[in-house]
C-alpha cells in the first residue's frame, strides 16, 4: 500500500494505473492515505526551505515535493514558530497568505486533518505550503496574528471540518448557518446532506448513516 | 442635594442595521449588520452563505471531466475564468502539455471574460452610485461579447469553455475578424464612460478617499487582484507566475496610488485597456494547430496535489486538488474564492465611513456571492 502511495514521477504512474469503470470513484474499502512523496535525490530545494531547516533542526520538519510544488510539514507545537520564520526571514517574506484549507483523511486515525496553508511572497514572488497534522478535537494554533487573511478562511475550515484555532479572534461558523448539527466537508459526511432527521435526533441520524454504510460496503 | 445631569434630548445609543440579505445593493444575498453612531458606521459585521451550494463536497463526488461545469456555477459573470483555472491545474497535477493554439485561444476567451466581468462591475458599481446610464452603457458592450461567447460554445453566461488538456471547439471561422471588430467598439467606448465619471464631480465626491487602504495592509488583508493593484503592489498572477499564453503577451500593470474607490476605477479601467491590447496581440500571433493535448482517455492523475493560481478579474483564484491515485474523482477540491478573501477587507474599509459609502464600498469588491459562498 505505502509505495503506492509514493509514486516516482508523474510519468510512470500514469502508465501504471488500471483502468478503472467510471463508477469506481465509491470510496473503495480502504480509503487513502495521503501521498506526501518526498523530493527526488539530488533535487536542491530553495533557499529559504534550507534556511528553515537550518533554523529548526529539532521540530522535525519534512519536505514534500510535487510537480513543481514544495510542501513543508509541520507539527503543531512548532506551527507558530515556523510560520513566523516564514513571514519575517529576509530569504522567506511569505507576507500574503493565499489560502488555508484542510483535507481529511480518515484512514490516519490519530492524526486525521492536513491544514494547508498556501502562502506567497509579493516581495520575492515564491511560494510555499505549510502542512500542519491535527487529531480530531486538537487545537491548532491561529496565524490571523500573522496573516490577518487567515481570519476568515480558519473559520471556514472550523465549519467545514471541525478543527479548532486557538487564539483565533472571531472563531464562528461562516458558510453553515450557526446551529447547524456536524461539518460538511468530512469524508464520513453524506454528500446529500443529513435530511431532516439529523435535526430532530442525531443520535439515531448516525446510526442509521452507518447501517447504511456498511450495507454498501457488503 | 443632587443636581442631575441634564437628560440628552436623543438617545445616543449605537444602532444596529441589518443590511440584507435582501437588498438590491448587495449583488445577490450579501447581509452587513452595521453598527452605526448616527450616520458613522462603527463597526460592521458581514454574514455570508446564504448561496452556499457545496461546490467543494459536489465536486470530490463528480468525475474530473464533469467539474468543468461545475466551476461555471461559482463566479457566474467570469465563468470562463474559472474552467481556465481548474483546467489548467489538473493539467498540471498530469504534467500534461496543452497545444500553443489552445493557450492563445484561452488567453483571449479569458481576457473577453475579463472584460465582460468588468463591466459588470462597472455598471453595477456605477448605478449603485446612482449614475444609472452608465449601466445601460457598459451592459450594451457585454452583450458584444456575450454575443462572441454564444457563436465559440452556444451559452452566454456558463460556457463551459475549456476541456482538460485543451479547448472543447476550435474557433468558428471568421470568428476572430470579429473579436478584432469589438476590439475596436470597444476603444471607441471605453472613453464614452470616461466622460461620464472620471471627472464628474458627484462620482468624485463619492469615491475619493472613501475606503482608503495602505499596500501593506492590502496584502496582510488578503487582497488581490484590481483592489489589491489600487493600493500600489504590483500583483498579478499574469505577469508573476504566467499561465496560458500571457508570457508571450505584452501588457502593462495598472497601479493606483491612494488606495482609494477612486483609484480602483482608474486601475480597472486601464485593465480593460490593457485587455483590449492582449486580445489584439494574440488574434494577431494565433497558431495553427491541434486545439487539445494528449490527453489520456481516463482522467486519473497519479497521487499528488497541487495548487495553482490564475488571475481572475475579481482576483487570484486558486484550486487546489488532491489527486489520490485511485478514483476518477478529485480526493480534495479546493477553491480559493477571490471574492470571498476580498469580502473579508469590507469590515476594515467600512470602518469611519456613512451608510451610502457601504454600498460604494461593496461595489469597489466587485464581488459575486456565487463564488464567496460556493
Amino acid at each position: 500500500m505505502a509505495d503506492e502511495n509514493t509514486p516516482e514521477s508523474p510519468a510512470t504512474a500514469k502508465a501504471a494505473a488500471p483502468k478503472a469503470p467510471a463508477a469506481a470513484h465509491k470510496a473503495a474499502a480502504a480509503p487513502p492515505l495521503p501521498p506526501d512523496p518526498p523530493p527526488p535525490a539530488g533535487l536542491e530545494p530553495p533557499e529559504f526551505v534550507a534556511a528553515l531547516l537550518k533554523a529548526f533542526p529539532d521540530a522535525g520538519l519534512q519536505l514534500s515535493f510535487w510537480v513543481g510544488d514544495w510542501t513543508v510539514i509541520v507539527g503543531p507545537a512548532h506551527l507558530i514558530e515556523v510560520a513566523r520564520f516564514l513571514h519575517d526571514a529576509p530569504e522567506a517574506l511569505f507576507d500574503f497568505c493565499s489560502d488555508v484549507s484542510a483535507i481529511d483523511w480518515p484512514a490516519r486515525a490519530e492524526r486525521r486533518f492536513d491544514l494547508v496553508y498556501c502562502l506567497y511572497s509579493t516581495i520575492l514572488r515564491h511560494r510555499v505550503r505549510m502542512k500542519v497534522r491535527a487529531a480530531e478535537g486538537e487545537a491548532v494554533p491561529s496565524v490571523t496574528a500573522l496573516w490577518p487573511a487567515a481570519n476568515w478562511l480558519e473559520r471556514e475550515v472550523f465549519d467545514m471540518f471541525g478543527v479548532r484555532f486557538s487564539g483565533h479572534p472571531d472563531l464562528r461558523r461562516i458558510l453553515m448557518p450557526e446551529d447547524w448539527q456536524g461539518h460538511p466537508q468530512r469524508k464520513d459526511y453524506p454528500l446529500e446532506g443529513p435530511g431532516e432527521l439529523i435535526l430532530e435526533s442525531p443520535q439515531e441520524w448516525l446510526r442509521l448513516r452507518q447501517a447504511v454504510e456498511e450495507s454498501e460496503i457488503e | 442635594m443632587d443636581i442631575q445631569a441634564p437628560q440628552p434630548m436623543f438617545d445616543t445609543d449605537e444602532l444596529v442595521l441589518n443590511m440584507g440579505p435582501q437588498h438590491p445593493a448587495t449583488h445577490g444575498v450579501l447581509r452587513v449588520v452595521l453598527k452605526l453612531d448616527g450616520e458613522r458606521v462603527v463597526d460592521a459585521d458581514v454574514v455570508i452563505g446564504y448561496l452556499h451550494r457545496g461546490v467543494e463536497k459536489l465536486c470530490e463526488s463528480r468525475d474530473w471531466t464533469q467539474i468543468v461545469l461545475i466551476t461555471d456555477r461559482m463566479d457566474y459573470v467570469a465563468s470562463a475564468t474559472n474552467n481556465l483555472g481548474y483546467c489548467e491545474t489538473v493539467e498540471k497535477l498530469l504534467s500534461l502539455e496543452v497545444p500553443r493554439r489552445a493557450r492563445y485561444v484561452r488567453t483571449i476567451l479569458a481576457e473577453l471574460q475579463r472584460l465582460a466581468s468588468h463591466l459588470v462591475w462597472l455598471g453595477s458599481h456605477a448605478m449603485d452610485i446612482g449614475a444609472v446610464t452608465v449601466f445601460l452603457y457598459a451592459l450594451r458592450e457585454r452583450e458584444l461579447i456575450l454575443d462572441l461567447f454564444e457563436e465559440f460554445c452556444g451559452a452566454r453566461l456558463t460556457y463551459n469553455s475549456m476541456r482538460i488538456g485543451g479547448l472543447p471547439l476550435d474557433v468558428p471561422s471568421g470568428w476572430d475578424k470579429k473579436v478584432v471588430q469589438f476590439c475596436n467598439v470597444m476603444m471607441q467606448k471605453l472613453p464614452e464612460y470616461e466622460v461620464l465619471l472620471t471627472h464628474n464631480r458627484i462620482w468624485l465626491e463619492r469615491t475619493r478617499g472613501v475606503g482608503v487602504i495602505s499596500g501593506p495592509e492590502a496584502v496582510a488583508i488578503g487582497l488581490s487582484g484590481p483592489p489589491l493593484r489600487g493600493s500600489g503592489i504590483p500583483r498579478d498572477v499574469r505577469k508573476d507566475e504566467p499561465y496560458a499564453a500571457y508570457d508571450e503577451m505584452q501588457f502593462d500593470i495598472p497601479l493606483g496610488t491612494s488606495g482609494d474607490t477612486y483609484d480602483r476605477y482608474l486601475v480597472r479601467l486601464e485593465e480593460m485597456r490593457q485587455s483590449v491590447r492582449i486580445i489584439r496581440q494574440a488574434i494577431e500571433g494565433l497558431p495553427e494547430g491541434p486545439i487539445v493535448g494528449k490527453v489520456p482517455r481516463l482522467i486519473k492523475p497519479p497521487a499528488g496535489e497541487t495548487y495553482h493560481a490564475n488571475e481572475s478579474p475579481k482576483g487570484e483564484i486558486g484550486y487546489f486538488i488532491v489527486s489520490d491515485g485511485k478514483a476518477t474523482s478529485p480526493y480534495r477540491f479546493r477553491v480559493r474564492p477571490p471574492s470571498f478573501c476580498n469580502l473579508q477587507a469590507l469590515r476594515r474599509l467600512v470602518r469611519g465611513h456613512l451608510v451610502a459609502d457601504v454600498i460604494a464600498l461593496i461595489g469597489t469588491i466587485d464581488i459575486v456571492l456565487g463564488e464567496v459562498d460556493r
